[in-house]
């Protein structure tokens, strides 16, 4: 069937689509293979190799697998992604979407209210409110505890940044699981009950086997967004020492700050093929149901 | 990875019953089957109680989590003198004038909403255009390129291309400039958005498009006359998308724009202080209050005038 109603045309249908592909190739396709030039080569920001920069092969590969930062950098944000994206909120999502199932009213509103407002709120201002929070002197939580002067971002990066991140992304994980749970029937779960099937027994033999496909796209987007969230970088800037420096800081501190564009870009490749691994995994199971998950 | 059931009466989650959990699943406490003979008919009851119990107290729990970095927001841009520490605010409306004065936080509203703006058209229109083309026609690998950009536009993310896309600004003189942060962030937006749009011009009839092709009308014509009223809905969800995400946005911007007189609010935030080198709460709480409302009244529109459908690919 000819769906060109219009009667566009193939001519006119490429001048139709020409100004999205052309800024497309330019601020998004053109990037992501420049990357892998600028990576080869010695360019700094300023300089002399600023003026004339030389191509210097895998020169930045060695250098970044045998810096010390870099692997501990790499090793901190295989920590974060695990910590909030997969156990945080994915953990958490599925908490909540299993104990909010059946409930309607106030209680189901005002929690799901909660959790959607800290997904949507600009990150600058969520990043501001946790400093706050965490603040030494006068934080909140502090106030709350009982323990004034604990200096959380300073002795616990890491760990203040990981619960945000929970805090902050547990909204998509959770409307996904909701979604999800939706899809199981109750009587299987009742006939589970019935059987004297434990809670624990009922969510691996009867809800999990619904739901593998939204828990594996749920943990591959997860993963992938909070691996290229640079909002923690407002709250710690990848301090104290480097020790909450993950990858997007530290590109962001070595390239943009320190000046080393070529070694920026040589990690930044690598930042994209372990998006691209992550990206290709979801892209196939997605294009095996077609259907968007939520 | 196992087919859903279709046609299920009893797929909705209806009263739970006494089917709740009796601790949170995913805590460390093993939930073993009863011991001895029980029939555990005979204990729904305590067993029920208990499960409600525990899970009313992790919802309390969950709700005080997520509320407590909120509640300063809540309180301080009303307060004479905010502290860093929530309290029962000293009530004023001070704040919010003391913002006008300030040029740079007044400023850098303007300048969101020039970038947020101005992205959100430029994607809106041209991923129209392109996604109308696309869907319309048949041109070879349209399909395959589809999925290429959508996957590209998830793994060339801010954080990734960073240097490449400054390195690129700074050579075609865009750094500081709003066109500079609208084009980049266009670039990304574009790929979903056309994606989306698609989705919804497939979904459209053309047997309107065929009338007015009878009457005489040019493809433009038929296009915004015809098509653009069938899909407003997805115009509206890609626009507010757009809008949201920029107006959000932190890293490029942060990248990209040098000048204070050109920063968007994401920006500004972190620059209020004092003359005394301390943040300036006031002015931070009463900025951050005022710079979430958009994007919260936004959100609250989209998902009480369109239901609130996201798609899975596309929040940055």
């Amino acid at each position: 069937m000819n769906t060109d109603a219009a009667g566009l045309g193939r001519s006119r249908a490429v001048v139709f689509a020409l100004p999205a592909l052309v800024l497309i190739g330019v601020f998004l396709v053109f990037p992501a293979l420049w990357t892998i030039y600028l990576g080869l080569t010695d360019y700094r920001l300023t300089g002399l190799a600023a003026a004339d920069p030389q191509v210097v092969g895998t020169a930045n590969y060695t250098a970044a697998l045998g810096d010390e930062r870099f692997r501990s950098s790499f090793w901190l944000t295989a920590q974060y992604v695990l910590g909030s994206a997969v156990i945080g909120q994915a953990g958490l999502g599925f908490t909540l979407a299993w104990t909010l199932r059946g409930r309607r009213g106030t209680v189901r509103r005002v929690v799901e209210g909660l959790v959607l407002l800290s997904w949507i709120l600009p990150g600058s201002v969520v990043a501001f409110l946790w400093i706050a929070l965490l603040d030494r002197d006068g934080g909140t939580l502090n106030a709350l505890l009982g323990t004034p002067g604990a200096a959380w971002l300073l002795d616990h990066p890491m760990l203040s940044i990981i619960v945000f991140n929970t805090w902050r992304g547990t909204a998509f994980s959770m409307m996904l699981y909701s979604a999800a749970l939706e899809n199981v029937p109750v009587s299987h779960l009742e006939t589970a009950r019935l059987a004297g099937a434990s809670t624990l027994q009922r969510l691996r033999d009867v809800v999990l086997p619904q739901i593998r496909g939204h828990v594996l796209t749920n943990v591959l987007l997860t993963s992938l967004w909070t691996f290229n969230d640079f909002t923690p970088f407002l709250i710690t800037a990848g301090g104290p020492e480097g020790r909450s420096e993950i990858l997007p800081f530290y590109v962001y501190n070595t390239a943009l700050r320190g000046g080393q564009l070529g070694f920026g870009a040589a990690v930044s490749f690598l930042i994209l093929l372990i998006n691209l691994v992550f990206a290709l995994a979801y892209l196939r199971l997605l294009r095996n149901r077609r259907e968007v998950a939520v | 990875m196992s087919p859903e059931p279709a046609g299920d009466p009893d797929a909705r989650p209806g009263p739970a019953g006494g089917s709740e959990p009796r601790t949170p699943p995913g805590s460390a406490v093993p939930v073993g089957p009863a011991p001895g003979p029980r029939s555990p008919v005979r204990h729904a009851p305590v067993r029920h109680a208990l499960g409600r119990i525990s899970s009313a107290a992790f919802l309390a729990l969950v709700a005080a989590f997520f509320a407590l970095p909120m509640l300063w927001l809540a309180s301080a841009p009303f307060d004479a003198h905010p502290s860093i520490t929530v309290s029962v605010p000293e009530f004023t409306l001070a704040n919010f004038r003391a913002i006008l004065a300030n040029p740079y936080a007044a400023g850098s509203i303007v300048n969101s909403v020039i970038q947020a703006g101005g992205a959100a058209v430029l994607v809106v229109v041209l991923a129209a255009l392109a996604a109308y083309a696309l869907s319309r026609v048949r041109v070879p690998g349209r399909d395959v390129l589809l999925y290429v950009l959508l996957l590209l536009s998830s793994v060339v993310t801010g954080t990734a291309a960073m240097v490449p896309i400054f390195e690129l600004a700074t050579r075609l003189g865009l750094v500081d400039t709003h066109l500079g942060v609208i084009l980049v962030v266009s670039g990304g937006l574009l790929p979903a958005a056309i994606f989306i749009l698609k989705d919804f011009m497939d979904a459209t009839p053309t047997s309107y498009e065929e009338s007015a092709r009878v009457f005489g009308a040019s493809p433009a014509q038929i296009l915004r006359h015809i098509v653009v009223p069938l899909v407003r809905p997805g115009l509206a969800t890609v626009a507010v998308w757009a809008v949201a995400s920029v107006w959000g946005g932190f890293l490029m911007q942060y990248i990209l724009l040098r000048d204070p007189d050109k920063s968007p609010s994401a920006v500004v935030l972190f620059t209020l202080y004092t003359e005394g080198g301390q943040p300036d709460l006031p002015l931070i709480s009463t900025f951050s209050l005022l710079y979430s409302l958009p994007v919260v009244l936004m959100y609250l529109f989209v998902s009480s005038r369109y239901g609130f459908r996201f798609h899975g690919g596309i929040k940055q």
